[in-house]
C-alpha cells in the first residue's frame, strides 16, 4: 500500500474549474501551491482534518465530491424500497417507527448533500446527475420488498451492513464528511436495532410470519454481502483514498467484521443464513463464508437489478413533478426581495 | 464510540437518543404517563364518540402525507411532511386509545386480545365506523392540492385544539395541550406554501387556487356538531366545532391576502341560519376512505394472530 507521500507524488496539480463545477481560488503561484500542498500532505499524516476552505488535490475534491454525492443518493433513493410499506404497516408503533426512520434517510442525504457542496458542487446539479444515471447509488436499492418482514431485514443487514462502512468515516479525512457521519451512525444504529427488534418480534408470532422473515433473510443476506463493494484485489480507488485517509479500512476487512457481528445476531434470532460454507475459523479468529456472486453486483450496478428503472423513475417523477414549485419559491423569494429593496429605498 | 460495534448498538440502552424519535420507540401504552382517571358525571359514550372524530382526522390525515415519501418537491420538504404525518399519527394514538378506554364498546369484535386498543380501532374497524371528516379523505393531488387541504385542515385543528386544551377530561387537555404547537407549526408551513404559492408564479398561483377549489366544498361540513359533540361540551370534556368558524374565516382570508388568492367565501352566518350537517362524523365517507382502508389495512388483517 503506498504512503500518503508517494501517493501525493502522483497527485493532479491542476488548477482552473475542477470536477462538478467546482469553484476554485484565484490561479495561486507554484511557490504557493507547493506550501499548501505540504501543508496538506501534513494535515493528513498528522490525521488532522481537511476543511473547506483548505487546499486540497484536485484529485481527492473530486473522489470525495464521487463518494459522498454517491452517499447522498443512497439515502434517497433507499428511502424507496422501505417508503412503500408506510402505507400498509400493520401497527401503528410500526407505521410509527417506519416513517421516522424514512424521514432520517431523507435528512442524511440532505446533511450529505450540504457536505458535498462545500467541496464545490451543486445540490441540483447532484440531483439530475442522479437523475440522468451519470451519477450511481448503492446497488442493494434495486432489490424489491416483498414482505413487511423485508423492513426489519434491511434494518438488521442493509442497515447493519452500512454502519460497518460508515462508522469509520467518522474519522473521515474531510471534516464536513466526518462531522455529518457521526450524527448519520447514531441514528443509523437506531434503525437497525428496530429492524431486529421487528425480527424478534415477527419470529414469535405466527408460522407464517416466521416464513416470511426467513425468506426475507434470505434474499437480502447476499446482496448485503456485496454491500462493502468488489473484493480488495478489483478495488482500484481503494488504495489512495486510504492513504488519503477518506477511507480506512478495506472493502474485505469491513465486510468480514459485519460477517463475524452479524452471525451470532442470526443465532439469537434463530434463523439460518442461506450460505452452506459459513462456519468458524479458529485458526483465522473469523468466519468463512462462500464464494460471492460478483457478476450479480455487476449486473445490478451495471442497471440490470430488479428494481433499478423503477427506483429512478420514481425519483425522476419526484425531481420533475417538484419543479414548478421550486420556481415559484425562488420566484417569491425574488419579488419579496425587490420589494424589501424599494422598502429599504424609501426608508433610506 | 459505543457504535464502533454494531451488536453493543443492538443491545444498549436509547441512552438519549429516545427523544428524536417522535413518539419513541419503546412505549407501548400511548396513555403511559398520562393521568387517565374519567371525571365524574359524563356520558362515556358521548365522551368517546367526540374523540374518536379527533383521532381518525388525525389518523386519516397522517396517512395520506405519508403518501408523499419520496414524492415531495423538494428534500426538506420530504422531512417537513415526515414530520406532520408524524405528530398527527402521535395525536391519533394517544386519543384512539382513550376512546376505547372511555367506551370499551367501541373496540371492534372478535380482534384478537393482544392487539392493543389502538391498532384494533385503526385495522380492524370498516369505514362507515370511521369518525373522520371527509377533508382528509381524498387521495393526494398536486403539491397546490396539498398545501390548500393542509391549511384548511391545520387552522380548522389548531382552533379545536386550543379549546381542548381546557377539556375536563385530563387525557384530552394533555394531549391538546402537547399538540397545539405540533398543530400551529403545521399551519405555518401550510400558510408559508401558500404564501409562496398564491404570489410565486402563474402556474402555482393558479394550483393553489384550483386547490383551495377542490378542498372547498368540505370545508362547511368542519362546523358541523353532532349530538356527541353536543354532550361532551355539556360535560365540558369537549368543543362545539361552529365555535371554530371565525377563526378559521379570519386566518383564511388574512394568508388568502398575503397570497393573492381570491378567498372562497366564507359563509357568513347569523342566527336563523341552517346549522352546518355532519357528514364524515356520523359515518357518510367518500369512497376514497375505503380505498385508503383496504391498503392500510391488508397487512393486519391478513396476519390477525400476528405479533408486530
Amino acid at each position: 500500500m503506498p504512503s500518503a507521500e508517494e501517493v501525493m507524488t502522483v497527485t493532479d496539480r491542476r488548477t482552473g474549474h475542477g470536477p462538478d463545477g467546482a469553484r476554485r481560488p484565484p490561479e495561486a503561484t507554484l511557490a504557493d501551491e507547493t506550501e499548501a500542498q505540504a501543508r496538506f500532505e501534513r494535515l493528513i499524516a498528522e490525521d488532522q482534518r481537511i476543511e473547506p476552505r483548505d487546499w486540497m488535490p484536485e484529485a481527492y475534491r473530486a473522489t470525495l465530491i464521487r463518494q459522498v454525492a454517491q452517499h447522498a443518493h443512497s439515502e434517497i433513493i433507499g428511502m424507496q424500497p422501505e417508503g412503500a410499506w408506510l402505507t400498509r404497516a400493520p401497527s401503528l408503533r410500526r407505521k410509527a417507527i417506519l416513517l421516522a426512520k424514512v424521514q432520517d434517510e431523507a435528512g442524511h442525504g440532505l446533511y450529505l448533500y450540504s457536505a458535498c457542496e462545500t467541496l464545490g458542487a451543486d445540490r441540483a446539479d447532484l440531483t439530475e446527475k442522479l437523475v440522468t444515471g451519470r451519477q450511481k447509488y448503492s446497488s442493494i436499492f434495486n432489490y424489491p420488498t416483498l414482505s413487511f418482514a423485508d423492513v426489519g431485514v434491511i434494518g438488521w443487514l442493509v442497515d447493519g451492513a452500512a454502519i460497518c462502512n460508515q462508522v469509520p468515516l467518522c474519522r473521515s479525512s474531510y471534516g464536513p464528511y466526518a462531522r455529518a457521519m457521526i450524527r448519520i451512525c447514531k441514528e443509523e444504529s437506531f434503525h437497525q436495532r428496530q429492524g431486529y427488534e421487528l425480527l424478534m418480534t415477527m419470529m414469535g408470532g405466527t408460522e407464517e410470519q416466521r416464513a416470511q422473515v426467513r425468506d426475507a433473510v434470505d434474499r437480502w443476506w447476499w446482496p448485503s454481502l456485496m454491500m462493502f463493494g468488489p473484493p480488495d484485489a478489483e478495488s482500484p480507488n481503494t488504495a489512495r483514498s486510504m492513504a488519503w485517509r477518506i477511507k480506512r479500512h478495506t472493502n474485505d476487512e469491513l465486510r468480514q467484521r459485519f460477517v463475524d457481528i452479524t452471525v451470532p445476531q442470526a443465532e439469537a434470532l434463530g434463523v439460518s443464513l442461506p450460505d452452506p460454507d459459513l462456519r468458524w475459523n479458529a485458526e483465522r479468529g473469523h468466519y468463512d463464508h462462500g464464494p460471492i456472486d460478483w457478476d450479480e453486483l455487476s449486473r445490478v450496478i451495471r442497471g440490470d437489478g430488479p428494481c433499478n428503472a423503477e427506483r429512478i423513475a420514481t425519483r425522476r417523477a419526484a425531481h420533475r413533478d417538484g419543479e414548478w414549485v421550486r420556481r415559484a419559491a425562488s420566484a417569491h423569494a425574488a419579488k419579496r426581495a425587490a420589494r424589501d429593496a424599494v422598502g429599504a429605498g424609501v426608508a433610506g | 464510540m459505543a457504535f464502533d460495534n454494531a451488536y453493543e448498538a443492538l443491545t444498549e440502552d436509547a441512552g438519549g437518543l429516545g427523544d428524536r424519535w417522535a413518539h419513541g420507540t419503546g412505549f407501548q401504552d400511548a396513555l403511559s404517563g398520562v393521568d387517565d382517571t374519567v371525571p365524574a358525571g359524563v356520558d362515556l359514550t358521548a365522551a368517546a364518540r367526540h374523540v374518536l372524530g379527533l383521532a381518525d382526522d388525525a389518523l386519516v390525515m397522517a396517512h395520506r402525507l405519508s403518501e408523499w415519501c419520496t414524492h415531495a418537491p423538494e428534500l426538506e420538504e420530504e422531512v417537513a411532511l415526515a414530520n406532520i404525518a408524524l405528530d398527527l399519527l402521535g395525536q391519533a394514538r394517544s386519543l384512539l386509545a382513550r376512546a376505547a378506554q372511555l367506551d370499551p364498546g367501541l373496540r371492534p369484535a372478535g380482534v384478537p386480545g393482544h392487539v392493543p386498543d389502538e391498532d384494533a380501532l385503526a385495522f380492524f374497524r370498516a369505514a362507515e365506523d370511521y369518525r373522520n371528516v371527509r377533508l382528509v379523505e381524498a387521495p393526494h393531488g398536486d403539491f397546490g392540492h396539498l398545501v390548500a387541504r393542509l391549511l384548511v385542515f391545520s387552522t380548522w385543528r389548531l382552533a379545536l385544539l386550543d379549546r381542548l386544551s381546557g377539556s375536563r377530561d385530563p387525557v384530552v387537555a394533555a394531549v391538546a395541550a402537547k399538540a397545539v404547537p405540533e398543530v400551529a407549526y403545521h399551519r405555518d408551513h401550510a400558510a408559508g406554501w401558500a404564501v409562496r404559492l398564491g404570489d410565486g408564479t402563474d402556474e402555482s398561483h393558479r394550483r393553489v387556487a384550483e386547490g383551495l377549489a377542490e378542498v372547498w366544498p368540505l370545508v362547511e361540513e368542519l362546523f358541523a356538531t353532532t349530538d356527541a359533540e353536543r354532550t361532551a361540551v355539556a360535560d365540558g370534556t369537549g368543543v362545539d366545532p361552529a365555535t371554530t368558524r371565525a377563526e378559521f374565516a379570519d386566518v383564511l382570508s388574512r394568508v388568502c391576502d398575503q397570497a393573492t388568492l381570491d378567498p372562497p367565501g366564507m359563509d357568513d352566518r347569523g342566527a336563523g341560519d341552517a346549522p352546518a350537517v355532519p357528514r364524515g362524523r356520523t359515518g357518510q365517507h367518500t369512497a376514497a376512505l375505503r380505498d385508503l382502508l383496504a391498503e392500510m389495512q391488508s397487512v393486519a388483517r391478513a396476519h390477525p394472530e400476528g405479533r408486530w
